[in-house]
């Protein structure tokens, strides 16, 4: 199927803002779904709000643009009640990390089948900039006009703390590694998590001095490095990316099934 | 000083200038604009202030509660789907007797999603105990947003202070900012009568048995029945400060008004302009507007319609299954009273349609055609 085919064109041009880095995740994202050969029948968005969760207006699946915080929740709903379908929740920081946290880190640790991808720009686009969970610290932004003193979370720390069974880190500079880790990511058996280090040049890039799109998409190419490079050890500030777990642990639809062989004794 | 402020802007500086303590909140259109402004000026030092950025508006209402239960002036700001989330938290604020102060600029609940004016956020949130006031224009905004905290600090129970969505949020208007000195006079500072005391050890919030609760709802509804001279006081020594007055509600042309149409926010400035042209043409025509939601000023609802022959109400809000909110209260104001004029309940402006000078007349016009309404509520203005 084509990449077009994925798209609702009727709802283009779409609102982000030049150089913002989520057309990428979405242009990727496709492409991942293309190679594993899925119609769209199978899939379901469900996201949140924010500049991120526009995606799910872009998209020919089946699409439900939820509550800010609470996508995974809807999402986790749904999966219950279609198990078949594959399951795709896009999100920024607020609705991964800051409001909807609490739902972020037990569905990791519940460990469902479905793919989360937190589309870290470390600001709060749509409402003007102000920071988020992921800003960090010493960073500026439109609530920050004299530093940032919160912390930020790693996401990759926290989805694995967490329990997620996938978690991988990419940025859109590597364009075709996201590619790959997206599609990794839905066809894993359990949660996964990826985050995708985005740029944001209106409100991110533009309070911390850090140029245009393309030299934003440059300095993410420059403070990441492979994971397990030789590189990290001789600079330990380089932010890790690829994949840093991949592994088999019961998921919790399959297991839910099984719960209820076992409370029936066999009958049906 | 006249300056050009935007409505949210004008809620900014009266919070500035009743040098509210702490302040919490989480940015939602079209909420923003407000705290963005307050939070530059906490960090820059023009407010001696504690901004708090949280991680939800359930996080925002829940910090301001902790604030003020330290006894300091608290503020926050929300709309729409904050507000309802934070709506657990507003029983609570107003339950445990605390005089915070909110802007909640009225904004549609999805879905589908949208952010533009509609009522029924707030008007969803009437019996969660929170004291609520309505503004026309970007002046209204700036001065209820100063009286809230006098009044809400006199009866111990929080003040919402509801906008219009962009229609006054985001619309520049000329203001008058008055000194600090002049909103000193008005305003002193806040003699908590609840507070965490280092020298006094109290547990606050317990477990209230059935032996007590039903006296703590009695109290609260106490409250309320002295935030009628409670506001009256506080209108009057705003008048003797600043010279201006809005009343829990204005009666415009009503004296003489066979029909009277009930409005509220930025559509009352509108009904200004069509009952003037409409009073040109030899109509007898009225408006009541409405500012003070909770508590619903039953009195004078009746002292004003009552003598009416016929009310059109405009809802900019629906309770599913019901109908328009104000219409709803409308009626059950009137029904006890000695007269009581058919209600027609129209909807109009829902989720950011504009209510123009014409809509209202067309409203007036469909009223003055009938005898009596045609069904509870008639939707005006749909595609």
């Amino acid at each position: 199927m084509a990449i077009r085919d994925f798209l609702r064109e009727r709802f283009f041009p779409h609102m982000w803002c030049p150089g913002c880095g989520h057309g990428i995740v979405l242009n990727n994202m496709l492409r991942a779904i293309q190679t594993l050969g899925m119609s769209k029948n199978e899939i379901a968005m469900v996201s949140g709000i924010g500049c991120s969760s526009r995606i799910s207006g872009y998209v020919d699946f089946h699409t439900l643009h939820t509550i800010h915080g609470r996508a995974l929740a809807f999402a986790t709903g749904l999966k219950m009640s279609m198990p078949e379908l594959n399951v795709i929740v896009p999100m920024g920081d607020g609705d991964a990390l800051s409001i909807g946290g609490n739902h972020f880190i037990h569905a990791c640790r519940r460990n469902i089948a479905m793919t989360a991808l937190v589309m870290n720009n470390r600001i709060y686009g749509m409402t003007g900039g102000q920071f988020s969970p992921l800003s960090g610290y010493g960073t500026l932004a439109t609530t920050a006009p004299y530093t940032n003193i919160d912390h930020g979370f790693d996401v990759v720390d926290l989805a694995i703390s967490a329990g997620a069974t996938f978690v991988a880190r990419t940025t859109t500079y590597h364009a075709k590694q996201m590619a790959d880790i997206i599609r990794e990511a839905i066809i894993h058996d359990g949660f996964s998590v990826v985050e995708i280090m985005t740029q944001c040049p209106t409100y991110f890039g533009r309070k911390n001095k850090l140029g245009d799109a393309s030299n934003m998409m440059e300095w993410m190419k420059d403070i990441t490095t492979p994971v397990g490079s030789k590189a990290k050890e001789e600079n330990p500030d380089l932010i890790e990316r690829g994949i840093f777990v991949q592994k088999e642990l019961p998921e919790y639809c399959s297991e839910y099934n099984k719960v209820i062989e076992r409370a029936m004794k066999g009958r049906s | 000083m006249k300056a050009v402020l935007e409505g949210s802007h004008a809620v900014s500086e009266a919070v500035r200038m009743a040098r509210v303590a702490v302040m919490s909140a989480y940015p939602i259109t079209p909420q923003t604009h407000i705290v963005e402004a307050l939070s530059e000026y906490c960090a820059d030092g023009t407010m001696d202030a504690r901004f708090i950025c949280v991680e939800s508006e359930h996080s925002a209402m829940a910090a301001v509660i902790g604030a003020a239960s330290g006894g300091v002036r608290t503020f926050t700001a929300t709309s729409s789907h904050g507000l309802a989330l934070m709506h657990e938290l507003l029983h609570w604020a107003s339950a445990a007797r605390l005089p915070i102060v909110m802007a909640e600029v009225n904004r549609a609940l999805g879905p589908g999603w949208n952010i533009w004016m509609d009522q029924t956020d707030s008007l969803a949130q009437r019996d969660t105990g929170w004291i609520q006031l309505y503004c026309e224009d970007g002046q209204e905004a700036l001065d209820t947003t100063l009286q809230a905290f006098r009044l809400a600090e006199a009866v111990n129970l929080p003040v919402m202070v509801v906008l219009d969505a962009f229609f006054l949020s985001h619309t520049y208007e000329p203001v008058d900012v008055p000194d600090q000195a002049a909103v000193d006079r008005f305003l002193p500072p806040l003699d908590p009568r609840i507070k965490l005391d280092y020298g006094d050890i109290c547990a606050m919030s317990q477990m209230a048995p059935p032996g007590v609760y039903m006296e703590m709802r009695r109290d609260i509804q106490k409250g309320f029945e002295r935030v009628p001279g409670a506001f009256a006081e506080t209108e009057a020594a705003f008048a003797d400060v600043f010279g201006r007055g809005y009343g829990v509600m204005e009666a415009v042309a009503c004296d003489d008004a066979e029909t009277i149409l009930v409005l509220t926010g930025t559509a009352a400035g509108t009904g200004r302009q069509v009952i003037d042209a409409l009073r040109a043409e030899g109509e007898k025509v009225g408006m009541l507007k409405l500012k003070m939601f909770r508590p619903f000023p039953v009195r004078e609802i009746r002292s004003v319609l009552g003598g009416a022959q016929k009310v059109a109400v405009v809802d900019r809000n629906f309770s599913f299954g019901a109908s328009g909110i104000f219409a709803q209260e409308i009626r059950a104001a009137l029904y006890n009273g000695k007269s009581h004029p058919p209600v027609f309940g129209y909807i109009a402006g829902l989720g950011g349609r504009d209510v123009t000078v014409d809509t209202l007349e067309t409203i007036y016009r469909m009223t003055r055609e009938r005898e009596t309404p045609e069904a509870e509520s008639v939707w005006v203005g749909l595609n």
